[in-house]
């Protein structure tokens, strides 16, 4: 391991170095759980892909992630957002269409483990930078590269969002309301779910690098990472002939088994009824009201065919209650049921705050802020909070001084050259 | 495509695995495990096996605890053995096991593994170096701990359902098992981070992963948009919030299937030459449709205005046109569709598996490919096909002791 263990603790990767250029949020997740887990990732960004020089009053309100909607002198490190996933990592920039930034940055690949992208699969070639070039650099680098389509194949130029990559693998049509369309995520879900499969692959790389030497290009599709995560629906499909419909919130095994609303203003609560039991505790819960002896609701059977009538009545019972009220009641009998949570419910949730789930930040322009934390637990080398999100270029020093041995003139003269800054390179159109 | 079976060394040989998994979460990461090459023991109980065996969807529809497509998909590459660990002996022959493996994997309720003494302060006196995790729904303490869920109340309690579906509706959960599947990812990172640290120090440890946990850390704007602002993120309909158009329009029908087309569009760039390609450019001149961000703010009006270009054109016509001017577009596929894709075709995704009872099928490979670790893919095993192999091989039982076991319902 080549990186420097400037992070202090001794974490799992403590010793990792990790080259960072990945974008938006599938790299960004995956090099944010390798940073908690103690690697020493180094963010690198070109100042073109930070946006604008200013953000509109606006614009912040409409999208809502600058501290009070106040995008401040600098916006790109006010950012709450992308202040999470560069948490507890190292920033530089480096215009990485210079050859004087290509030069560094190769310099950079030479004491490094891991490099990650996720350009289209025409960019990091075009730089100058792909794979077989750095290897020559690096024999043991890793290099990680997660286009959506993967860098080969009829697809391979597609540009892709997570928020396409969910309909196109399949994700989407496993969500839905009953007999209609798929259904988008409405939380962009294959950005993260592939971010965890380079997470993964890049583990594994590392341990085969500890026994081998060697290291590796590991080249994922991030459309690929949905059909894995419904493999089970398209082998059932070859073994059955049938595609599954979309049935809400509904189950092919349970009913009552949907989200029923609550008291208040878009407030529900999903409650999960499977076995006979079940079916006992949950009738007893409700206080065993007339409805319940109906026959079309006798047998697990009756009550999957009834099911628009059996919600009817359990959404009357649960109309005029308190969500978090009918959940305990509930689950203390021994039925599965949860409060639709909603942000603030979710930053605020009991259970998470009791296991210390939350990392709070003090971040220097952007302020104090509460971030989901580590959800690897591990009891002997945990996954830590150590430093707020770095501002746009803040290493420098240490990367290009400390690390390549840079004098002050050297980086000095890099800034004056446009090579490194700390504001946007605004575009022009 | 060649058909494979059994396994072959991988970048994971060197570990033994014991997977005392059942459903989703554990059995997925074993799988991971095993595509390493990890050889991972299935611990399942005798006559009964993982629950998972009688989910289906099964052929016919005929229930056979070897032909439950979950069961089938989860684990591949393990072998299996029977052992009642409620038992004793079963207790006992598992400690022996756990006494030589590297990592164990289980998710039952917290509070089982203790019951039948098979925690982990018990484990690790025996052998320091396991690396042990355990998968719940909501962690090993908390307020929470006991408390039931599935897929849905997953969906629920961790901030996801609340953001899916359309505003004037309920929130949707997903068929299928998003949540298990994450802790399982989130679970195989920490042991690969465990098996690593274990290199350095020499000593296993325990992991404790909660999916309500590694569901509530998939969100990008909910949380951070909240604690920045203290804005709650709201179900946005069949399209992503606070930009249009990234959503699912519907299109000419191509084939007998539905038409259905996925745009993705939140860059103003990329907005722009949309426009021009449907001829509208004009419509950029209405303060309404000037931009992604606006245009969010009128989604309906705009998607009419569209919905005659697209009624025009089938989804294939659309995304090539799109994507020829470097514009998102994609295919909205169902779990067939994803089968005859071009893309996984050529990518060489699905593995072709045979299994001597459930038959040949295509199955879901892993989204990388990585040159120096190639992936492996087995079969899933059969229950307690290698009972005798496993007790023979690593812990020297013969005939007399395994026949003994039998007897008792031990195996």
């Amino acid at each position: 391991m080549t990186g420097s263990g400037s992070n202090g603790a001794r974490g799992p990767l403590d010793g990792v170095r990790v080259l960072d250029l990945s974008r938006v949020w599938a790299g960004p997740h995956c090099t944010r759980i390798l940073a908690d887990l103690g690697a020493e990732v180094i963010h690198i960004s070109g100042r073109r892909l930070v946006g604008r020089r200013t953000v509109t009053r606006e614009t912040a309100e409409a999208i809502g992630i600058y501290p009070d909607n106040e995008p401040g002198e600098r916006h790109w490190n006010r950012h709450v957002l992308n202040n999470d996933m560069l948490r507890n990592k190292f920033d530089i920039t480096l215009e990485l269409d210079t050859e004087r930034g290509v030069e560094l940055f190769k310099r950079l690949v030479k004491i490094s483990d891991i490099v990650i992208e996720n350009y289209s699969p025409r960019v990091m070639p075009k730089l100058g930078i792909d794979y077989p070039v750095l290897k020559e650099i690096n024999p043991a680098i890793i290099f990680c590269s997660m286009p959506g389509y993967g860098p080969e194949g009829p697809f391979q130029h597609f540009v892709s969002y997570g928020t396409t990559i969910d309909p196109h693998s399949g994700l989407a049509s496993r969500m839905g309301y009953p007999d209609g369309e798929p259904y988008m995520s409405g939380n962009a879900y294959p950005d993260p779910a592939s971010g965890m499969f380079a997470t993964g692959a890049i583990m594994t790389a590392l341990f085969n690098k500890a026994r081998t030497g060697k290291g590796q290009h590991i080249s994922l599709a991030q459309a690929e990472s949905g059909a894995a995560l419904t493999g089970e629906a398209s082998l059932g499909y070859q073994l059955t002939g049938d595609v599954p419909p979309r049935i809400g919130n509904g189950h092919v095994r349970k009913a009552p088994h949907g989200a029923y609303p609550c008291e208040g203003e878009d407030k529900w609560v999903a409650i999960s009824v499977g076995s006979e039991m079940q079916w006992v505790d949950f009738r007893e819960v409700i206080g065993s009201p007339d409805w319940t002896d109906d026959v079309r609701f006798a047998t697990l059977e009756d009550r999957l065919r009834n099911q628009g009538e059996l919600d009817r009545h359990v959404a009357e019972w649960t109309s005029n209650r308190n969500a978090y009220d009918m959940m305990r009641l509930l689950q203390d009998a021994g039925v599965a049921a949860g409060v639709v949570v909603n942000a603030d419910e979710l930053i605020n949730d009991e259970h998470l705050n009791e296991r210390g789930f939350y990392w709070k930040f003090d971040h220097p322009e952007a302020g104090f802020h509460t971030h989901a934390g580590q959800p690897i637990r591990l009891s002997k080398t945990p996954a830590r909070h150590y430093r707020p999100a770095p501002t746009l270029g803040q290493h420098h020093p240490y990367v290009l001084g400390e690390l390549l041995g840079l004098s002050d003139e050297e980086i000095a003269d890099l800034e004056e050259t446009g090579i490194i800054g700390y504001e946007p390179l605004v575009r022009e159109r | 495509m060649a058909a494979v079976s059994g396994t072959v060394a991988g970048a994971l040989s060197e570990l033994t695995v014991l997977d005392l998994s059942h459903h989703v979460a554990g059995a997925y990461t074993g799988k991971l495990l095993a595509s390493f090459g990890a050889d991972v023991i299935k611990v399942e109980a005798p006559g009964v096996g993982d629950g998972a065996r009688k989910v289906g969807p099964f052929p016919d529809d005929i229930h056979n605890p070897e032909t439950s497509a979950l069961y089938l998909y989860l684990n591949t590459g393990k072998k299996g053995l029977t052992l009642d660990l409620a038992s004793d002996e079963g207790a006992a022959v598992l400690k022996e096991l756990a006494a030589q493996a590297d990592v164990l994997i289980e998710n039952f309720q917290p509070g089982v593994m203790e019951s039948v003494g098979l925690d982990y302060a018990t484990l690790s006196a025996i052998n320091p170096r396991l690396v042990m995790a355990s998968i719940s729904n909501f962690g090993q303490d908390g307020p929470y701990r006991d408390y039931r869920a599935d897929t849905m109340v997953a969906m629920a309690l961790s901030g996801q359902m609340y953001v899916n579906g359309h505003p004037d509706r309920e929130p949707l959960s997903s068929s299928g098992y998003q949540p298990s599947y994450q802790a399982a990812l989130y679970t195989y990172s920490g042991i690969m981070a465990a098996l690593l640290a274990r290199d350095r120090d020499g000593t296993g440890q325990y992991i404790d992963i909660s999916i309500q946990e590694a569901m509530a850390s998939e969100h990008q704007f909910t949380l951070n948009g909240f604690t920045a602002s203290g804005k709650i993120r709201m179900r946005a309909g069949n399209r992503y919030g606070s930009v249009h158009p990234t959503t699912i329009l519907p299109c000419k029908a191509n084939d007998g299937k539905p038409g259905l087309v996925a745009l993705g569009i939140s860059d103003p760039t990329q907005y722009v030459l949309l426009l021009q390609l449907l001829d509208m450019p004009e419509l950029l001149d209405d303060p309404r449709f000037a931009n992604p961000t606006l245009c969010a703010n009128h989604h309906e009006e705009f998607n009419a205005l569209v919905r005659p270009w697209f009624m025009e054109h089938t989804a294939d016509e659309i995304v090539h046109a799109l994507q020829d001017n470097r514009i998102p577009a994609a295919f909205v596929n169902e779990v067939d569709d994803v089968l005859e894709d071009p893309q996984y075709e050529y990518r060489g995704f699905w593995k072709k598996i045979d299994h001597p009872i459930a038959g040949t099928y295509r199955y879901a490979g892993l989204p990388y490919h990585m040159a120096e670790a190639p992936p492996v893919f087995g079969r899933a095993n059969l229950l307690g096909e290698h009972t005798d192999e496993v007790l023979a091989g690593k812990l020297g039982y013969g005939p007399d002791r395994l026949e003994k076991l039998r007897e008792g319902d031990v195996i």
